[in-house]
């Protein structure tokens, strides 16, 4: 008997196992979770191949899901999905250090079937479209990484994995591998490298508070919840975002910026976090809430002009391995499900002509086109790029408005009527006409 | 001629991330992930290092709420042939006289079904690791042995050869003060400590056979018990008490840079002769 034996490379039971699948799915993520559900469902012989222990295991998200592009994937996924809150409450709040503008939308509408947006922990939520899609027939292979593509030629023909007997063939494969997208590259698709100024970086703490707390300090309805974004001084004043999400008993905290924002400022994401938390609008919603996790994820923002090629002979793209995050409204998975389902729609199309060659894959292309997915990514491609050269929007701004309130409603011995010059006076000395005239065009000019 | 054995799986809190509450003494289970028993994976690799070289039949067998599937799936994924959960209100609650009740009533089951594949039936050995990290008992090996009349090798650290032919096993058993070379007689129910094996890298073709393959989920009524002797109606044992064992006392270190090193060997030399350990001097 050997001891400490750590090799072997023999399949025990492998009898039973398929030599070749139709299609591999690469990453059990929202895009390759829907691609997988959506030819298993068809009765393609699909793999899915998930380097996590389980899918979600890898993924920080805790954030919103939209109902309508999830439940076009997994129909009314929301009778039995994991989810969080139904948020009923979306607010965008202004705020430098010491004052807050609020801007809040509430609808008891978005309470209503099919919904809006949900709160969810992306760590149970992903496990549960997997398990949509194992039911639904599909080889669900975890704790597996896919290092390699096998070639016939030209044409990807499958994938390879670290695993002993690890190779497995395939018609086509399907590259959903996130935003570190290292098959993409070697499939020759890539054509932005994955590093700043293209990429954001997030950072959140979920942080306990009972039930009862959240939904009186964020004045919740029983199981409703808000999702609150934040831009100014309060993250730094750097190109990006803070977020506060509800839970059903924590609530997810963190913030998101430009990778090369941090490096030009010598700062950590974490430190900026620290301080957002400090602040005293935040600290009075968290307090006394217990720590349980922090995570911190790359989000790729390059946008339309970091797409890589979208299909090749035999291979497919999908979800944030092509770059599909929308970065003015922060969305990404409901492009990743949306173009999953577009992937397996190809396949199921291409399946019945035999032939999965790049001319009968570019039909992916054109289905994404067609879709909100190209349509908003090719709507926004200026918009990180302009985000990135115009800090005002993140520090200045927002610290005008806040002075300007603040001078609008302190009751002192001036009249109304000198109150609106200085008013106005003080608004041209931060941001001379033309200035302001300047960064409207560039913001009409990147973001219409 | 094949060896067929089966494998005992306990799916267990991740004690690496467990809070004792410092009110009543119990684990904090909230939140915590769910592992296999790093022993049971050490059983499980032997197990397969068996077949490996005998040929056979290995069954995983694993007793919990549903949710314990999951370490069976992950034995699947190793390549095991069948998996069987025992999982029924009535066996909760058990302590490990009513826990090696139902695994036995279980494997007697299992060892005297035939096997469609391979025509195998018999169950040679039983592989288990030498305790679970949550309950620390060690009982539950021995205590199947005793029941279904196996022999038994406790705490093994390396298993040595199998004798197909005079069905004989023989192993070293790991003790505190040293090892000893055993031979015992099949069918035997053997235990194991972490130097027996370390768990392999799966292959794919496992993994993929895995995906499909069902657990096996067996209730009390699929097994021929008395409900009496089952879960927490079978249990003598009362916990009396919970408490956190008093933290041990940090050893002394002797560290090097406030002395040189010949100061710290003559030091050590001094506090090993006070507790009475005789050593001689050797070379300068």
């Amino acid at each position: 008997m050997n001891k400490g034996k750590k090799e072997t490379g023999t399949a025990g039971a492998a009898g039973a196992a398929p030599a070749r699948f139709d299609a591999i799915v690469v990453g059990g993520g929202p895009a390759g979770l829907a691609t997988t559900f959506t030819l298993a469902r068809a009765g393609v012989k699909v793999a899915c191949l998930e380097r996590g222990n389980w899918s979600g295991s890898k993924n920080m998200m805790g954030g919103v899901i939209y109902s309508h592009p999830t439940a076009a994937v997994f129909p009314e996924f929301w009778r039995e999905a994991p989810l969080e809150r139904l948020v009923t409450r979306r607010d965008m709040w202004f705020a430098t250090t010491d004052s807050t503008i609020k801007a809040s939308f509430e609808s008891t509408d978005f309470g209503q079937e099919p919904y809006n947006s949900f709160t969810v922990y992306r760590a149970r939520f992903d496990k549960w479209l997997a398990a949509q899609a194992a039911a639904a027939g599909a080889w669900m292979i975890t704790e597996t990484l896919a290092e390699d593509l096998l070639r016939d030629g030209r044409r990807v023909a499958g994938v390879r994995s670290g695993r002993p007997q690890g190779d497995l063939e395939a018609d086509v494969v399907i590259i959903a591998e996130g935003v570190n997208p290292f098959l993409t590259e070697k499939a020759g698709l890539a054509s932005c490298p994955p590093q700043a100024p293209n990429v954001a970086l997030a950072v959140k703490e979920v942080l306990a508070l009972p039930t009862e707390k959240i939904e009186d300090r964020f004045d919740l309805e029983p199981g409703a919840g808000a999702a609150i974004e934040i831009i100014g001084e309060i993250t730094g004043g750097l190109p990006g975002t803070g977020f506060i999400y509800t839970n059903r008993d924590t609530i997810s905290i963190g913030v998101g910026v430009l990778l090369n924002s941090l490096v030009d400022n010598v700062t950590e994401a974490y430190t900026i976090l620290d301080k957002f938390k400090q602040q005293p609008q935040l600290r009075r919603l968290i307090q006394g809430a217990s720590p349980r996790e922090y995570s911190a994820h790359l989000i790729p923002e390059g946008g339309y002009r970091c797409m890589p090629q979208l299909y090749g002979d035999g291979v497919l793209v999908a979800g944030d391995a092509a770059g599909m995050v929308n970065p003015i409204n922060s969305e990404g998975a409901n492009l990743a499900l949306l173009s999953g389902q577009m992937a397996a729609e190809t396949v199921l199309a291409c399946r019945r002509e035999g032939c999965f060659d790049r001319h009968a894959l570019a039909l992916y292309q054109q289905k994404l086109e067609k879709s909100i997915v190209i349509k908003d990514l090719k709507k926004y491609e200026n918009a990180t790029p302009f985000l990135a050269s115009h800090p005002q929007l993140f520090g200045l701004y927002p610290e005008l408005m806040a002075a300007l309130a603040r001078e609008f409603l302190t009751v002192d011995s001036l009249s109304k009527a000198n109150k609106e010059k200085l008013l106005l006076r003080l608004f041209h000395s931060q941001v001379p006409t033309r200035r302001l005239l300047k960064d409207l065009y560039d913001a009409w000019r990147s973001l219409t | 001629m094949s060896i067929n054995s089966l494998v005992c799986i306990k799916q267990v809190p991740d004690t690496t991330q467990v809070r004792i509450d410092p009110e009543t003494g119990s684990l904090v289970r909230k939140g915590i992930p769910s592992v296999a028993n790093p022993y049971d994976l050490y059983a499980l690799e032997t197990a397969l290092s068996v077949r490996d070289q005998h040929g056979g039949f290995i069954t995983a067998l694993s007793m919990g709420p549903p949710q314990a599937e999951e370490v069976l799936r992950k034995a699947l994924g190793y390549g095991v042939d069948r998996a069987v959960l025992l999982s029924d209100r009535a066996f909760a609650g058990a302590d490990t006289l009513a826990t090696t009740y139902a695994l036995a009533a279980a494997v007697k089951k299992i060892a005297s079904g035939r096997d469609a594949q391979t025509g195998a039936s018999g169950i040679d050995i039983i592989f288990s690791g030498k305790q679970s990290i949550d309950g620390d008992t060690g009982q539950v090996g021995p205590g199947m042995a005793r029941r279904l009349n196996f022999s038994q090798l406790t705490y093994v650290c390396s298993l040595i050869e199998i004798d197909v032919e005079a069905r004989c096993v023989e192993a070293w058993r790991q003790r505190e003060d040293g090892r000893e070379l055993l031979q015992a007689k099949m069918p035997v129910a053997v235990t194991v400590t972490e130097q027996c094996s370390s768990i392999r890298y799966a292959a794919l073709p496992d993994l993929i056979t895995a995906a499909k393959k069902p657990v096996e989920v067996w209730s009390a009524a699929d097994l021929d018990v008395d409900r009496e002797r089952l879960g927490l109606r079978g249990s003598p044992t009362r916990v009396s008490k919970i408490f956190a064992p008093p933290a041990r006392k940090r050893g002394e270190t002797l560290t090097a840079p406030e002395r040189s090193v010949a100061e710290v060997a003559a030091l050590l030399f001094d506090r090993l002769a006070e507790r009475g350990l005789k050593i001689g001097r050797r070379g300068g």
